[in-house]
């Protein structure tokens, strides 16, 4: 008998705040800048030099945990963590420990149609370490014959979200740590750019025999450079723990990288007594008190958030596959969106638009465009009308993207309107119904197929432009009577 | 009180690269040291809790704003060993 | 000149009698006459002290005085850091070691007009109470030189006794400005935490470290921490409010103040005439109108273990960044982590490494709760009896120290011993109060006495203006030996 499995997956994401200034002294923030320009006696750790919390990344950190629907501490503690590493210049790292600003929050995620609600244990606010070069073998930490030290990301503010071990399979973290992400960006608070480093995302994982409550040993992963990676890197994960418990053998609790061309995670040698980290309360930062009018404040300073959109517009008449694509839809598509429908598109054909071939052609382009929700709203006028048919305004709606044109100047200059003038048409299914009596006569002793027929004769004399629904409506008409 | 001490342990902990005789020779002051210290077990503490600061002052913040930073000649004329731009190290032992 | 004290040579320097530069030249006379016995020094920066020194000739012909340190030599602890010039703080780790920046003390000094004559001694990175844990030798007592100065601040004590400078800055952790300044027969003044800024000033423990000065009068002591008080947006410990106003009552004396004698700091382990002139001049404030009392402090006779955990745990972190990489001594190693354990175990001398090994002990895991965390509950007990007691008491006294200086090498294989000798100091660290030694008188092998000064936090103003009255009452004026011209 086989034992199905559970996984149980915990991820813990860091993300740099983009602030002017870092943490704890007034150095600036800035990515990519020549190495070791970006320093000062607090940031290098030089002797004397003492830390002063940055109150925008205060700030910012409760934006995160409101968002995460968290409850704000109204005391909170640094503390010192305590490890020594060349990248780290005090040798500890001012971070928070059991007073962290931001607990129990939750993210409802969705994968496929099925909606789970992910637990936010915490959201603390901590300092980055200075960035570590190992020369030498293509720079791999383990026959580095050196390694140089830049300093200039030391210091910058991280905030680390730490989710409860919730998650249930690969895809599924993978979508925690897209919405997460998406969130983090929409807040305004980080450039949340997982290629960049802005945010940076670490796996547990476990696995146990399903039904059962107690956790198994668990895995760190790292080293997962985008959201692709993680999904496998979780997948492979947790088949190698499989395999391992199916055997008869035992998980080890380590940390372990993930290597995205072997397709595989590769154990780290340990870190010797590397969970001693002898916290302690920062003397040198006073505790942290938010006050509830400020919390207050800063809740109604947030964006709409994705959860309450998704709401609003499943409110709004929409599927809820479309509803949700749509709430976590880029800022641009969904300014398109609400454009267009403040200037009357009927909400649920604006959102497939936008849900639907707005994003893949947007997508599909090289350079980044966007479309004003005027030009939407003008192409599904035309669509209402009956002039432009599903086709050729999908067609319509990439040269627009392209030209930034009206949806009337592009479907004209395509040649793509329907004629649906009424009178026009009658006029040519007149004529059909008049040089096809043999046709007609064959329709009207029952012969449905001839119908269909007849319709062809229109489309070829109007060289296809004329609505087709108009022609059946005209033409069934003109028979019956 | 007798108290038990890992010195080994500590001194790895603190990164102090001490002989076996230094570690024995600490081992016996930490122990005399420790002991004396561990009259503060003895005091009754119910209702006392760590304080932070004694004004009980909170929320000291700094603007989020750009201060200049060093010269970087002058950081790296201070360090024991440097490569370019960079600070250099060997290699680590761990990852 | 070196005789004169910060206020004389004020005037002095005011009514044009004297130059900076003719001060400044008086006092390095003085120091290059007791430095070869007295080690008082690590740094004494001549081209810098004499620039400074013309630049306050300039301002003072031009009527344009920053103030009462105008032109005024002083001297500074190596454990503050000094813009282009060596700090050690007393450490082979740091030997040579020139860093970037002006600790804001200093600053504010320079900003004063002060002409910045050097970096004085001290037990390596301020752990120690004889100025003994030098890396580069001890620093002696004036009055003996055979005795040590206290610590750990000794080089300033030492310097200021002397008058090769007119006053200094300390820090003081668990009594490292008061005690030496009793050892030594000057004034030492630990501020409340938090008045003073510590940007700058290389951490020992951070919750307990107050920067303070040394000087020959009271009033000198108050024209210095003047200079140096007040807010700093670029330390977060830092009192936002108005520093208190302390000079327009400091004459006013002692009378109808209430006077706390605190029972605990006394008895055994004492010596008899400290303990004598200490309760000699109790009697004299009772002449003088105060209403004294016996006070109880029962955390008092647990301070000492309670700061024998929480400032290690501090120095094991604060010390942590001194690990070969960017700065200091770096000693070879194979892999990062064998550079850093040699280095550390290289630079660091016997006492640093005691008290690191300590700390990283009583924070570690399956300790904390038993001795840092204990610690922490007892130190604000401590603070909360502290605050009883000033219900009842204006101000408390105490001796500085048990005994008056001892032998070199007295008590360096005795850790504990050596650690007692701040057991009358640490309370005031502590709770983060104010608490000021002054010299009282000498006993029958000369050496001085140190009278100590506690008061409420923020409570400088009684703090001082008691000291004023103890001052005059004790008229100590003795000078030390070695302070005399041959």
């Amino acid at each position: 008998m086989t034992t199905a499995w559970e996984p149980v997956i915990g991820i813990e994401v860091h993300v740099e705040l983009s602030t002017q200034s870092k943490m704890f002294c007034g150095c600036e923030v800035s990515f990519g800048g020549e190495a070791n320009t970006k320093v000062c006696p607090t940031c290098l750790g030089l002797p004397g030099a003492l830390p002063v919390a940055n109150s925008v990344a205060m700030d910012w950190i409760v934006r995160i945990g409101l968002a995460l629907q968290c409850e704000v501490s109204e005391r909170s503690v640094f503390h010192r963590k305590n490890y020594f590493y060349a990248d780290l210049p005090k040798n500890y790292q001012v971070s928070q420990f059991d007073l962290p600003v931001c607990r129990d929050g939750f993210l409802d995620v969705t994968v496929g149609e099925e909606s789970r609600r992910i637990g936010i244990e915490r959201a603390h606010m901590e300092e980055d370490t200075g960035k570590s070069l190992h020369q030498g073998d293509g720079g791999r930490i383990h026959s580095a014959t050196s390694t140089l030290l830049d300093f200039n990301r030391s210091g910058v503010p991280l905030v680390e979200i730490v989710s409860r071990p919730d998650l249930r399979s690969a895809p599924e973290a993978r979508a925690y740590a897209q919405d997460l992400r998406n969130l983090v960006a929409e807040l305004g608070v980080s450039d949340a750019r997982m290629e960049a480093g802005s945010i940076r995302f670490d796996a547990n994982v476990s696995v146990r025999p399903m039904g059962t409550d107690a956790l198994g040993t668990k895995v760190e992963i790292k080293n997962m450079n985008s959201f692709r990676s993680l999904e496998r890197a979780i997948a492979s994960e947790i088949d190698r723990q499989v395999t391992l418990l199916e055997k008869g053998e035992k998980v080890r609790q380590e940390t372990r990288h993930w290597d995205e061309e072997a397709g595989a995670t590769y154990s780290m040698r340990s870190k010797e007594e590397s969970s001693d980290y002898r916290y302690f309360a920062e003397p040198d930062l006073l505790p942290l008190v938010f006050a509830a009018d400020k919390v207050e404040e800063l809740r109604a300073g947030l964006p709409e958030l994705p959860a309450d959109r998704r709401a609003r517009f499943e409110g709004l008449g929409m599927a809820p596959h479309t509803a949700r694509a749509l709430a976590h839809a880029g800022a641009e598509l969904r300014r398109t969106f609400e454009e267009a429908v403040a200037l009357g598109a009927p909400p649920a054909t604006a959102a497939n638009w936008v849900a639907g071939e707005l994003t893949a052609a947007t997508r599909r382009l090289e350079t980044p465009a966007t479309l004003d929700g005027r030009l939407l709203f003008g192409l599904i006028e035309m669509t209402e009308e009956g002039r432009l048919s599903s086709s050729a305004a999908k067609e319509v709606l990439v040269e627009m993207l392209k030209s930034g044109d009206e949806a009337e100047v592009v479907a004209a200059r395509l040649d793509l309107i329907q004629i649906s003038d009424t009178s026009a048409l009658e006029a040519a299914v007149s004529e059909v119904v008049n040089s096809q009596p043999e046709a007609v006569e064959r329709y009207r002793s029952g012969e449905q197929k001839v119908f269909g027929f007849l319709v062809g004769m229109v489309m070829k004399a109007t060289a296809g432009k004329a609505d087709p629904k108009l022609v059946n409506q005209i033409l069934r008409q003109q028979l019956e009577t | 009180m007798h108290v038990d001490i890992d010195i080994a342990y500590v001194a790895r902990l603190a990164r102090l690269g001490l002989s076996a005789e230094e570690l024995s020779f600490y081992r016996d002051q930490l122990g005399v040291i420790l002991e004396h210290a561990a009259k503060v077990q003895e005091v009754d503490t119910e209702g006392f809790e760590a304080t932070a600061h004694p004004l009980g002052i909170v929320n000291q913040f700094r603007p989020d704003e750009i201060r200049p930073s060093l010269d970087r000649v002058e950081v790296l004329a201070a360090a024991p060993a440097t490569e370019g731009v960079y600070f250099v190290v060997p290699p680590a032992l761990e990852g | 000149m070196a005789d004169f004290t910060i206020a004389s040579a004020g005037s002095a320097l005011a009514a044009g009698e004297i130059s900076a530069t003719e001060l400044l030249d008086s006092v390095l006379a003085r120091a290059s006459l007791t430095e070869a016995d007295l080690h008082s020094f690590l740094t004494i920066d001549h081209e810098g002290a004499q620039a400074a020194a013309a630049a306050s000739n300039e301002r003072l012909r031009r009527g344009q005085s920053r103030g009462p340190l105008e032109g005024v030599p002083l001297a500074v602890k190596d454990n503050f850091c000094t813009r282009n010039l060596e700090t050690t703080c007393g450490s082979k780790i740091l030997f040579g070691y020139r860093p970037p920046y002006d600790a804001t003390a200093v600053a504010r000094l320079r900003a004063a007009g002060a002409v910045l004559v050097g970096k004085t001694n001290c037990d390596e990175f301020a752990m120690g109470s004889s100025t003994e844990n030098s890396a580069f030798g001890p620093t002696r007592n004036p009055w003996n030189p055979e005795r040590v100065p206290g610590g750990s601040s000794g080089g300033s004590a030492a310097a200021v006794a002397v008058g090769s400078v007119l006053g200094a800055f300390g820090s003081d952790t668990g009594g490292s400005i008061r005690q030496p300044a009793a050892l030594c027969g000057v004034v030492g003044f630990k501020p409340t935490y938090g008045l003073v800024s510590r940007y700058g000033l290389v951490a020992f423990a951070s919750s307990l470290d107050q920067i303070g000065p040394f000087a020959r009068t009271v009033g000198d002591a108050l024209t210095l921490f003047e200079a140096v008080a007040g807010h700093d947006p670029l330390d977060a410990t830092s009192y936002q409010g108005p520093v208190p106003e302390i000079r327009p009552t400091l004459a006013e004396g002692v009378s109808g103040l209430r006077v706390g004698i605190v029972r605990e700091l006394g008895g055994e382990g004492y010596d008899a005439e400290v303990a004598a002139a200490t309760s000699a001049m109790v009697d004299n404030l009772a002449d003088e109108g105060a209403k004294v009392s016996e006070v109880s402090l029962p955390s008092f006779e647990v301070a000492l273990s309670v700061y024998y955990l929480i400032a290690p745990a501090e120095c094991s972190a604060n010390l942590a960044r001194f690990d070969g990489v960017r700065y200091g001594l770096r000693v070879a190693g194979e892999t990062v982590e064998e550079m850093m354990a040699r280095t550390r175990a290289e630079g660091f001398g016997p006492e640093v490494t005691r008290r690191i090994l300590l700390g990283t002990y009583a924070l570690s895991a399956g300790y904390y709760d038993a001795f840092y965390g204990k610690a922490q509950k007892v130190r604000s007990r401590l603070i909360a009896e502290m605050a009883t007691v000033f219900e009842q008491a204006d101000v408390l006294v105490s001796p500085t120290s048990p005994t008056t200086a001892f032998e070199l090498g007295a008590k360096t294989q005795d850790p504990l011993a050596m650690y007692l000798s701040d057991v009358c100091t640490i309370p005031a660290n502590l709770a983060g109060t104010p608490a000021i030694s002054v010299p009282i008188g000498l006993d029958s092998a000369g050496l001085p006495i140190g009278f100590q000064i506690m008061a409420p936090a923020l409570g400088e103003k009684v703090m001082f203006q008691t000291a004023k009255a103890v001052e005059a009452l004790a008229n100590f004026d003795a000078r030390p030996p070695l302070a005399v011209s041959p």
